[in-house]
């Protein structure tokens, strides 16, 4: 059985365990034994895109660290796992002790509905929900690592649920780490644009793999008034989808 | 042109508030965006001629100045100068040089992005002298006195009715309402000056160094006229615009006019190869090429040499959402969107564009479409390194970014604060599960509640399963 090492993203480890759970519910159901180091903090993303590459590394090194006896490294999120397989080896350039480890923890590194469908041959899920739900691309999971027919795939399978495909699902939600914060103004703007596409397929639910995506366009939805459900799609796959979505109250 | 990239957030607020600028980048980049699509899938190959085309570019980056040379020589062979500028002022001062032994008045324009970037116009109508765009975008934008907002499409912030305004008000009515008319206005207005035009001045897609030929692409003709019919013709272009051969250039056109409006090929594309010869039946006196640096080469052997790849396209911009939500002037200089992001910071500094490297979500749709695959937000995190490095960043930026470092470094401490921010957050997120505010998050809550925490974080959650 595959030894798969857990990665617990900020935003699931602070916002939303359940996403977390899901995650291993999936990875055990797949076949893999699920561990979770907890000597991990965070993968350095945002150090590296606010140009401060020397915490990256840091941090970076200490990942590599937490995960090299492990089989796979796998996490419910596209942007942290991109870092992990694209940006470590980059960071570690010219640098004979760090780069080949940096490499080989890349190369192991993926993110979770990839892992299930192209590592695993998983094809479908034992999950049900009832719904209609929209799928956002998040950017970094579909053109850093080519998520994009994982989720639907395996959304395919969900009795019950229907997926209604939106305008400019590939679009940027405006989210983008800090710039959501720095530019706020626009981020308005570009979720706005995201959720109009959102609104109109009708579908109730809006799914997504990225939480700061998913807590982007939440939030603002509640800003809105709106009571669409937002899920992380693990949740949905793994029939956790049960309690509130994110944003809502009591679960 | 002055830079007014350190007002880019006052600037991009100001456009989000513009219904018109919504409406007129909305239509004409999603007919971009959608026309480039249908082509590209109708185009199998389309990806391999980016790999190509991105090699060619890189094989003539890495002997630039064999293919200068080249290109230099066949220019005088065929009875053509070549000028070589330094600096903005340089290729400034060549020009009106030229202009002046010409004894010029009338000088009209193709469009081109250098002599915007050298401020050409000013230069030239401070002297006294007529000049004419006659790129009906950047005609438009002469006439409202506005820089232009797109680098193919320089008056697409502007509307139709806008249009019409600014026509009826400059050449004096009856006011015309439809496309058609507007256009067929503009060429009468425009045909006359051709004929009275001294110096005809236009960009160059392609330097051709085997020929000593420029090329330039056009939808409306109006490079072509520009450069036959004025005794002098005098070709601006970056010393990067360099191809080897005539078989090269026939890659470039094919991914140039599908990146850049969506179509198989532009309507005109125009060879130069030197002046009239005996015997022609047509073309100016005098054939000029200015070569301008202005910064290019000093980023060759650099971290930003893959920028210099840049066709000048537009396809990132067309698919950039920041750029689609604030338009191009909010960017403050000649070049906007991400490549103008990338470019900018190199060309006027590092002080006076913080913004620009930051205003991107990294979200990497313009590199998914770039014809060349410039990796633009890898350039444009490299930007934001520098700026760190250089101490340029803010300072809240850099405390906030030393903080984290701290406590991230040591898992336990972070959990520990992971765990505490859950309770305090679940706490003050109340039964209705979100935060309207909370205080340093301001930009944050300005337009989203933030979703409360579950309570307890994954880590202690999975460490109490396990036991």
């Amino acid at each position: 059985m595959p030894r798969v090492g857990l990665f617990a993203t900020c935003l699931m480890n602070l916002f939303r365990p359940t996403v977390g759970f899901a995650a291993a519910r999936l990875l055990e159901d797949a076949g893999c034994t699920v561990e979770v180091p907890m000597a991990q903090s965070c993968c350095g993303q945002p150090g590296y895109n606010s140009g401060d590459f020397d915490a990256a590394r840091a941090l970076a090194k200490q990942v590599i660290t937490a995960f090299e006896g492990f089989d796979y490294v796998v996490g419910p999120s596209g942007s942290c796992m991109a870092t992990l397989r694209h940006d470590y080896p980059k960071l570690f350039e010219g640098d004979p002790a760090w780069r080949p480890r940096a490499e080989a923890l890349a190369a192991r590194s993926h993110e979770l509905l990839s892992f299930l469908t192209d590592v695993c041959g998983v094809s479908k899920v034992a999950a049900a929900y009832t719904g209609t739900v929209t799928y956002h691309d998040s950017c970094s999971g579909l053109r850093g690592l080519g998520v994009k027919a994982q989720p639907r795939l395996l959304l395919g399978s969900v009795e019950g649920l229907q997926l209604t495909e939106m305008q400019d699902a590939e679009v940027c939600c405006g989210f983008g780490g800090t710039f959501c914060v720095k530019y706020p103004e626009i981020s308005g703007r570009m979720v706005d644009d995201k959720l109009a596409n959102v609104a109109a397929t009708g579908a109730d639910t809006l799914l997504g793999g990225d939480l700061g995506c998913l807590m982007n366009m939440a939030g603002r939805l509640r800003r809105q008034g709106s009571t669409l459900k937002v899920f992380h799609t693990a949740e949905v796959l793994a029939g956790m989808a049960t309690g509130g979505g994110i944003g809502e109250g009591e679960r | 042109m002055d830079v007014s990239s350190p007002r880019f957030k006052e600037k991009a607020v100001i456009a989000l508030a513009n219904p018109t600028l919504r409406q007129a980048l909305g239509q004409s980049r999603k007919g971009f965006v959608n026309k480039r699509a249908e082509l590209v899938a109708a185009l199998p190959e389309f990806e391999a001629l980016r790999d190509q085309a991105r090699d060619v570019k890189n094989h003539v980056l890495e002997n630039l100045d064999h293919y200068l040379e080249r290109f230099d020589s066949a220019v005088t062979a065929a009875g053509g100068h070549v000028h070589w500028a330094r600096d903005a002022e340089e290729a400034r001062n060549i020009i009106l040089g030229i202009c002046e032994r010409v004894q010029a008045r009338t000088i009209t324009k193709g469009k081109s992005m250098v002599s915007e970037e050298v401020n050409l116009n000013a230069a030239l109508e401070e002297r006294g002298y007529t000049v004419v765009e006659t790129d009906l975008g950047e005609y438009i934008i002469q006439l409202a006195k506005e820089p232009p907002s797109h680098i193919i499409a320089p008056a697409i912030h502007k509307t139709k009715e806008q249009v019409s305004d600014l026509f009826e008000a400059a050449h004096g009515g009856p006011r015309k309402t439809t496309v058609a008319d507007l256009v067929t206005e503009a060429r009468l207005v425009l045909r006359d000056k051709y004929f009275k035009a001294d110096v005809g001045i236009t960009g160059g897609n392609y330097l051709v160094a085997e020929t000593g030929s420029s090329i330039i692409v056009t939808n409306e003709g109006n490079g072509d006229l520009t450069q036959t019919l004025a005794k002098v013709h005098i070709v601006t272009s970056g010393i990067e615009r360099i191809v080897p051969t005539l078989e090269d250039v026939s890659l470039f056109l094919r991914i140039l006019a599908r990146s850049a409006t969506g179509q198989e090929t532009e309507t005109y594309t125009t060879l130069s190869t030197g002046p009239r010869r005996p015997g022609d039946v047509d073309g100016p006196e005098e054939f000029h090429v200015v070569l301008v640096d202005n910064g290019r080469s000093k980023m060759l052997g650099g971290k930003f040499q893959d920028m210099l790849r840049c066709i000048r396209c537009g396809a990132c911009m067309n698919h950039c959402p920041v750029y689609g939500a604030v338009g191009g002037h909010a960017y403050g200089w000649v070049y906007p969107g991400p490549m103008g992001s990338v470019l900018t910071p190199l060309f006027v500094g590092l002080d006076a564009t913080y913004d620009l490297p930051n205003a991107c979500t990294l979200n990497g749709r313009c590199q998914s479409v770039c014809p060349v695959r410039i990796p633009l937000p890898e350039l444009l995190r490299e930007l934001r390194h520098q700026q760190h490095q250089r101490g340029i960043s803010p300072p809240v930026q850099r405390r906030a970014l030393g903080v984290w470092r701290f406590v991230a470094e040591r898992p336990g401490l972070y959990q520990f604060a992971n765990r505490l921010a859950a309770r305090a957050l679940k706490s003050l997120g109340g039964r209705e599960g979100r935060l309207r505010h909370l205080p340093f998050a301001g930009g944050w809550t300005a337009l989203r509640d933030l979703p409360a925490p579950e309570g307890k974080t994954f880590l202690e959650l999975w460490q109490a399963r396990k036991t």
